[in-house]
């Protein structure tokens, strides 16, 4: 082991990686031959020169606490396949002793360290308070109109009966989607959009409906009451609408293992978004971070599966205390070695249905599961537990459902025995995100 | 009763019943106002709330919507699990070691590439990147001789990629192992794999004539395939025994099959069941019997051939039969020739063709192969051309070296020049009857003597890696081609080969080569960079092979 702390698998640097094409490039430059002046740093960094097609080698450095990078090739990637090289040799060989940065690698880290030791909040300037409160309430009230609005259009809808909507198309709730974007409510928007696709979406559409117009009437009829919510009732009602967090939320400091990474993209292709999963191992708890990437760019985030990172979690207020920022790395992140305890399915759903009591909204919660066995099915898939006859079904279309692909990696990876997994459970089912084999640690991402 | 999905009309996530359904449609708190069932708020709602029968105040949309909300999250949060639908029988073990970590990941990312490499390459020009795609083959092939089986997590992708592409079928899915099997058996897609000639589940006994009979009376063809092999192994003469238990009710394309699967093995055991498939019902099944048998010189057949072809070729000329009788029909000949070739010719071709080689020494007076090919028999009356191409199909159907080698020449006189053919794909076929060493060095001696652009499918039929003889004759003629100013994309196909095939350990000394050199005066315009750029893939290329290679060896 070097004092870089202990290396990473080439799958986890790979899965650094922001396209195909960088994998691949990043792959061949992931022997010695291109690379000279190769070195680490104690505290977590590695650098070197690799020689390009021009006469001057490109720097690359990489602060392995982040991940970050950087490098003087001209790529426009993030992490460019020098930096992916880099990671790939140090995976494979190592750098040696830790020792100096040469000048050209030491000023970076140093700004480095030095924007890390920064309280988090001295960067905003001073604040306008009474401009803010003011601004709150103009666009408070833009939202009070909107969801009066809103419930106008859901009373019509009943009124009306759902029978009428198999023909009507979506564009009335695109319209009235629109109008929740003019009103500052995106997250209504969204529910909005996608109430307008159920009628499309199959047999059993009416009761889907049903449920997403009570869920939507219960968030206006909690936004008109927001006052008199709790706290946390409250700041999960001002999300769920579109507000963005206010407040600090709590910090966390523990060795957070990252569970799963996938990435989405939104229905007109302008945003990925970039799911993070992480739980505590000493505390237990879960964590989503988030991150976004605009049109053709991934996201800037990227934690590989397996890698545990010593860190602080500031958590935001409400949302079943999900979402979270990640804050100060306290050391390099090195891969987990044991498989974490799953629980079966009967707790899964209890821990789901006890996540509703602080967002009734939530679509799913992560667990780990284990052991089950995966049960394919023309009809669908299952989950069952290894000793019982209890199972949770998989989710095969719609919101939140995964290419079936990683689910027969899944049963690939079982043989028929039980495995442990993790994934989104949730009242449409358990989607598996991640699998460890019998007996490995090494998680394995579904695809 | 264990349907997954949510059922017509159902409430959402049926699959476990919300605790509310048990108690019987009792008031479910505040939220209800004399809304009841599930069932029933979604009845409402889709009928509308205007058209409800005896209105009332709780017959309002906001009331419907509340109860439906109270009801939506109060199910959401008691789902229990659903009951467990019959789990799959365990896939047997395999016995087989995993590769090591470092050669399970470059399978990942060979399988990976496999989708993506191969599309970009429309203009020619490659770039100095590896092909991925095409080192996939070798993997295989070095994992198979350390006797690994699949990582299970790439099992899937291993599976789609030999369904992709058939040439890797029987290779991976020989590596896919019995996890491979278990999952084919659940994926439609991956069917193929169940029929593939490596036979799904495991063989009987072949001492155990019960168990023997019922699979072969039960079994899917592939396992009737394989079974039949692992008799043959074991008793030859019991195969075709076996065979004729079923013969007369097998579908004539599977009779053809079964005949096909003989032709590993073949030995005069097998004479008595092919002779009496010379008079079977399908045409198809009664040539493929004479061609057995042809390739059996001592069978019954290849004499009669003897003497028929003895009869039309000597060294006092050729005389093509003059009808085509009804014994030479059932020994196989085909009566109508393809158009455009004579009747006589085309019967000359198949006696000759199906004739014991041997016959023909004494038949020349003690002549060998070299001497009797070079004789200008028959030269007058033009039949030389069908002669020497009707034994050129002998020599390669009865694997015969002294006469392949007689009719493939000397590798440096011309092609278009050499006795026996100067079809490239015939010659390839001839060498491959060579013993490995002598058919590289005629091979070396081809490139060196006529460079490379005819070298290509000859260069095929050669034991991968190269020797090192043939690798250098192939370096030098690339190395020529550069030097006379042509692109490199001139030669890519050899040039592809040399990719998969040279020996990793001649990477050092390509290196050289890899330097973009000064152009010709007379080179084509840029050339000289492409060039260093296809060296540079080949020297990756080479470099990639011998790692990959290394990785696979035991840790």
């Amino acid at each position: 082991m070097t004092e870089q702390g202990v290396r990473w698998t080439a799958e986890q640097v790979l899965a650094l990686a922001p396209d195909d094409a960088s994998r691949k490039a990043g792959g061949r430059l992931g022997g010695a031959g291109p690379w000279s002046q190769i070195g680490g740093s104690a505290s977590g960094s590695v650098w070197g020169l690799c020689k390009g097609s021009g006469s001057n080698p490109y720097r690359t450095v990489v602060d392995l606490t982040g991940p970050a990078y950087k490098c003087s090739c001209p790529s426009r990637k993030f992490p460019c396949k020098h930096a992916l090289g880099l990671l790939l040799l140090w995976s494979a060989e190592g750098v040696g002793e830790p020792g100096e940065a040469p000048d050209w690698a030491a000023q970076w880290l140093a700004d480095r360290a030095a924007k890390a030791a920064r309280p988090a909040g001295a960067a905003a300037g001073p604040v306008d308070e009474e401009g803010a409160r003011r601004r709150a309430e103009r666009r408070a009230a833009r939202i009070g109109a909107g969801v009066t609005e809103l419930e106008q259009r859901l009373a019509d809808l009943l009124r009306g009966g759902l029978a009428g909507q198999e023909h009507a198309g979506y564009a009335a709730w695109e319209e009235t989607a629109a109008r929740m974007v003019d009103a500052q409510a995106p997250g209504l928007a969204g529910r909005v959009r996608e109430l307008g696709t159920i009628p499309s979406c199959g047999p059993g559409w009416p009761a889907r409906m049903l449920e997403e117009a009570a869920l939507l009437h219960l968030l206006d009829r909690a936004w008109m009451g927001v006052t008199g919510l709790p706290d946390q009732l409250a700041a999960t009602v001002r999300n769920r609408v579109g507000l963005p967090a206010s407040g600090e939320g709590e910090a966390v400091r523990d060795r957070w293992l990252v569970l799963a990474q996938y990435d989405s993209v939104s229905p007109d292709g302008r945003l990925t978004t970039r799911r993070i999963w992480l739980r505590g191992l000493a505390g237990g708890r879960p964590a989503l971070v988030l991150d976004f990437g605009p049109p053709g760019r991934p996201p800037g985030l990227a934690l590989p599966v397996g890698l545990v990172l010593e860190a602080e979690m500031r958590f935001r207020p409400g949302s079943a205390g999900l979402r979270a920022d990640l804050g100060e790395r306290f050391a390099a992140a090195a891969p987990c070695t044991e498989v974490p305890a799953g629980v079966g399915t009967q707790a899964a759903l209890e821990a789901y249905g006890a996540a509703l009591r602080d967002d009734p909204w939530l679509e799913s919660w992560p667990v780990v599961l284990g052991p089950v066995v995966p049960i394919p099915g023309e009809l669908g898939w299952q989950l069952a537990d290894a000793e019982g006859t209890s199972a949770l079904p998989v989710p095969l279309t719609g919101a939140g459902s995964r290419s079936r692909g990683g689910l027969w990696q899944l049963a690939a990876l079982s043989g028929g025995g039980p495995v442990t997994v993790f994934g989104e459970c949730g009242h449409r089912g358990f989607t598996p995100l991640t699998a460890w084999q019998p007996d490995s640690s090494e998680p394995v991402a579904l695809s | 009763m264990d349907s997954p999905g949510p059922a017509e009309g159902a409430g959402p996530g049926h699959w476990t019943p919300p605790r509310t359904s048990s108690e019987g449609g009792a008031p479910m708190g505040e939220g209800d106002e004399g809304y009841g069932e599930w069932q029933e708020l979604v009845g409402a709602a889709l009928l509308g709330t205007d058209r409800r029968r005896g209105g009332g105040p709780a017959g309002s949309p906001e009331a419907l919507l509340d109860a439906a909300a109270v009801h939506t999250v109060r199910r959401r949060a008691g789902l229990r699990p659903a009951g467990a639908r019959p789990r799959p029988e365990p896939a047997p073990r395999d016995p087989r070691p995993a590769p090591p970590e470092a050669a399970g990941r470059r399978l990942a990312q060979l399988l990976a590439g496999r989708t993506g490499a191969g599309s970009g390459g429309g203009g020619g020009r490659r770039g100095s990147a590896p092909d991925l795609t095409e080192l996939l083959p070798q993997w295989l092939a070095a994992a198979a001789r350390h006797g690994y089986r699949a990582p299970a997590a790439l099992v899937p992708a291993l599976l789609d990629a030999a369904r992709a592409r058939t040439d890797l079928r029987p290779q991976a899915l020989a590596l896919a192992g019995t996890r491979g099997l278990w999952l084919a058996r659940m994926n439609p897609d991956w069917r193929f794999a169940l029929r593939g000639g490596a036979g799904g589940g495991e063989l009987p006994d072949v001492t155990d004539p019960s168990a023997v009979e019922r699979l072969w009376e039960e079994g899917l063809f592939a396992e009737r395939v394989a079974l039949l092999g692992a008799v043959r192994a074991h008793e030859p003469a019991a195969a075709p025994r076996l065979l004729a238990t079923t013969w007369g009710s097998e579908r004539a394309e599977d009779r053809l099959m079964f005949l096909d699967s003989l032709r590993v093995g073949l030995s005069l055991e097998d004479e008595p069941f092919l002779e009496a498939a010379l008079g079977d019902r399908s045409r198809n099944v009664r040539a493929t019997a004479a061609e057995l048998l042809s390739a059996l010189p001592q069978s019954a057949l290849a004499g009669r051939m003897a003497e028929r072809a003895l009869a039309c070729v000597g060294p006092e000329g050729v005389a093509p039969p003059a009808e085509c009788d009804g014994g030479m029909l059932r020994d196989g000949v085909v009566k109508r020739p393809p158009a455009g070739r004579g009747e006589r010719a085309w019967w000359l071709g198949q006696l000759v063709e199906a004739a014991p080689l041997s016959c023909w020494r004494e038949r020349f007076g003690g002549l060998g192969p070299a001497e009797i090919v070079a004789l200008p028999v028959a030269t007058a009356e033009g039949w030389t051309e069908e002669l020497h191409a009707a034994w050129c199909r002998a020599a390669v159907r009865q694997r015969d070296p002294d006469w392949s080698r007689a009719l493939l020449g000397p590798a440096s006189a011309p092609p278009a020049a050499g006795p026996g053919t100067a079809s490239l794909a015939e010659r390839a076929k001839l060498l491959e009857t060579l013993p490995d060493g002598e058919r590289a060095e005629w091979v070396a001696e081809f490139v060196r003597a006529h460079g490379l652009s005819e070298a290509f499918q000859l260069l095929g039929v050669c034991v991968v890696p190269w020797a090192g003889a043939l690798g250098r004759a192939v370096v030098d003629a690339l190395d020529i081609a550069r030097e006379a100013g042509s692109y490199p994309w001139s030669f890519s196909g050899v040039m592809g080969l040399a990719e998969r095939c040279l020996d990793p350990s001649e990477a050092g000394r390509l290196e050289a080569l890899t330097a973009a050199a000064e152009e010709p005066p007379d080179a084509s315009p840029g050339a000289a960079a492409y060039w260093a750029e296809a060296f540079q893939r080949l020297v990756a290329t080479l470099r990639l092979r011998a790692a990959m290679l290394s990785e696979l060896a035991p840790a």
